[in-house]
């Protein structure tokens, strides 16, 4: 009798909480939970007239299939090495804009470049496609129609021609980023000690000394923790990047099909939801293992920006 | 206090200024291409192509725009009201998971973090949430498929929130609440979300862009032109520019007629696709870098 008594207390304590938290828990088992449940898609051979749950197992068939296109191949080599230009890349030129923003005292001046800096980033990947052909496309682009001919060089008609294509998106993707990322690393520079310039200032240490041996080595921690960061989202790319930005482009495919524009293309465009679906599921796993794995390095390096 | 700099020092404070100030026009120089091809004129777009030095000026992309401005105008109100209905909700139900989940005398706040935590983890994947949100709750062309999947709320944002909460407002001040009788909704709404303006102003402003820039939801789920928003009506025309033309092949503004100024109006429509966010952003910036900042330190 008294348990029960305790029990409804405490029950009438949890309801509240317990009703405020439901909205939002709804909806995470909805647009989460449920689509986790959903990868077992990916070992069925789905028909709809049955149903999900009723559609008929078929192992691994659905990735063996896909494995065996080169298309699998393909989107992986793209999706990895796109994702360690970038984060190499990416991480220098961050680094390199935050160290000079840092120079920069006349906080009007800091703010109105930083500003320009980031725009790219506040913009969507359709209204990049756009500045991106106003520059590429071969009838009135400012590259094949202005430039190219200003510099006697032969016509280019980059929408089919998927040699350029790492470079382009290479240098969109710093466009779009770099104030970004550089926001980070300028915080973390406003975060070192002045003294410690100071002292090294007494000791004759000129400008590019400081940076090398003061700057860069405070910043390594930074480094470390958004390069695992990235290391974890190294099976994903940008949809916007690779499917918009090069307009869906088929003769493109070599050079900017990712995995996540190949699910999109065999579940809309071919209709193939076993291999969507594989595609999708092997992205999700290997993800999730290049998550825990950095995870654990950063536990490792630095237990306070662990995850978990 | 002015400290004293070295010659060294001095000069590359100098190469500093000029350098960000450079790139700065660099990164600054393709939206000054888009508004001067935006007013270029037809014949100078067709010889000389996107030129930041058009031979000639035309506001006809405009004139154009404001006779035919009935799909803008449409696909403007669709990406607005998918904007503020969405980013609203999304600001009442994420605060409204991570208080309970700051609360150390929730008995379920544990299993409830990680229930979010294990988002940021995993997910299922495209597929599945497509053949859910199209099968299941059958959102394909309508409205709801604009704000549902995806944005409506985020474990991350929670989680930030949450630790928004525990940090930055004081115990007691839930405590003496409670002992002058004040019921949980009254110190969620009366304390917790009063005193979190800055972080719910933060999570706004990126899920706010996050709606208006959004063109995936629909890509996957809309085909009915009468639910474009503005980033969908911009893929369209980009691939098709006779979409803009509602039947007749030119348009008459006043006493001229304008013809479709197709080079031009590409562009413009990219200015006006942006504007908004120019418009916006000045007055927001301070947010959003506190916003990356925080995001990345503790993600």
């Amino acid at each position: 009798m008294k348990r029960k008594h305790s029990f409804l207390k405490s029950f009438s304590h949890e309801l509240p909480l317990l009703l405020l938290a439901l909205p939002g828990l709804v909806y995470l088992i909805i647009n989460n939970y449920i689509p986790m449940l959903g990868i077992i898609i990916a070992f069925k051979k789905l028909d709809y007239a049955k149903g999900i749950l009723k559609s008929d197992w078929v192992g691994l068939k659905n990735f063996e299939f896909l494995f065996s296109t080169p298309d699998a191949w393909i989107m992986t080599r793209n999706t990895l090495l796109y994702n360690l230009a970038f984060i190499i890349i990416g991480t220098i030129f961050a680094i390199v804009l935050a160290i000079m923003m840092n120079e920069i005292a006349d906080r009007f001046f800091a703010k109105y470049f930083q500003g320009m800096y980031l725009l790219p980033n506040l913009i969507s990947w359709v209204v990049v496609s756009y500045i991106v052909f106003a520059f590429l496309n071969a009838d009135t682009g400012l590259i094949p129609k202005v430039i190219l001919p200003a510099l006697r060089a032969k016509d280019i008609n980059f929408y089919t021609s998927p040699g350029y294509w790492p470079f382009i998106l290479l240098i969109v993707f710093l466009w779009k980023n770099t104030g970004y990322t550089s926001v980070i690393y300028l915080s973390s520079i406003a975060g070192i000690d002045r003294t410690i310039y100071e002292a090294a200032r007494i000791d004759g240490a000129g400008k590019l000394d400081q940076i090398r041996y003061i700057t860069l080595p405070l910043l390594k921690p930074t480094i470390i923790i958004l390069f695992l960061f990235s290391i974890g989202r190294m099976m994903y790319s940008d949809f916007g990047l690779f499917y918009q930005v090069t307009l869906n482009s088929g003769a493109l495919f070599s050079t900017t099909q990712t995995i996540d524009t190949y699910v999109y293309r065999a579940l809309m465009q071919f209709n193939n939801v076993n291999m969507a679906s594989a595609a999708g599921v092997y992205q999700s796993i290997v993800g999730f293992i290049l998550v825990l794995g950095a995870n654990l390095l950063i536990k490792k390096i630095n237990p306070e920006n662990a995850l978990f | 206090m002015e400290r004293l700099l070295s010659k060294d020092e001095k000069r590359f404070k100098k190469a500093s200024i000029l350098f960000v100030g450079l790139f700065a026009v660099i990164v600054f120089s393709p939206f000054v291409l888009i508004a001067i091809c935006s007013i270029s004129s037809t014949e100078s777009l067709i010889s000389k192509g996107y030129s930041f030095f058009p031979k000639s000026l035309s506001l006809d992309a405009y004139l154009y725009m404001w006779a035919q401005g009935k799909v803008i105008l449409r696909a403007y109100g669709v990406s607005l009201f998918v904007t503020i209905v969405g980013t609203a909700t999304s600001l009442v139900i994420t605060p409204m998971l991570a208080y309970p989940l700051s609360r150390k005398d929730f008995r379920l706040r544990g299993l409830f973090t990680f229930l979010v935590f294990f988002t940021l983890l995993f997910n299922g994947g495209v597929v599945p949430s497509y053949i859910m949100w199209t099968r299941v709750f059958s959102l394909k062309n309508t409205i709801w498929a604009l704000i549902l999947p995806t944005y409506l709320m985020n474990g991350f944002n929670v989680l930030l929130v949450k630790n928004y909460f525990e940090r930055s407002i004081p115990r007691d001040l839930i405590e003496a609440a409670q002992i002058d009788g004040a019921n949980e909704w009254t110190i969620f709404s009366k304390i917790m979300v009063p005193l979190s303006v800055p972080v719910l102003a933060t999570i706004g402003l990126f899920t706010g862009l996050a709606y208006w820039n959004d063109w995936i939801n629909g890509l996957y789920y809309i085909s009915d032109p009468s639910l474009y928003g503005i980033q969908q009506l911009l893929i369209r025309i980009l691939n098709n520019i006779a979409f803009l033309r509602s039947g007749a092949a030119a348009s008459v503004v006043g006493n001229m007629v304008i013809s479709l100024p197709g080079e031009s109006i590409r562009m413009a429509l990219a200015v006006i696709g942006i504007l908004p966010i120019l418009i916006v952003f000045p007055l927001l910036q301070k947010y959003f870098i506190k916003g990356i900042v925080i995001g990345a330190i503790k993600g």
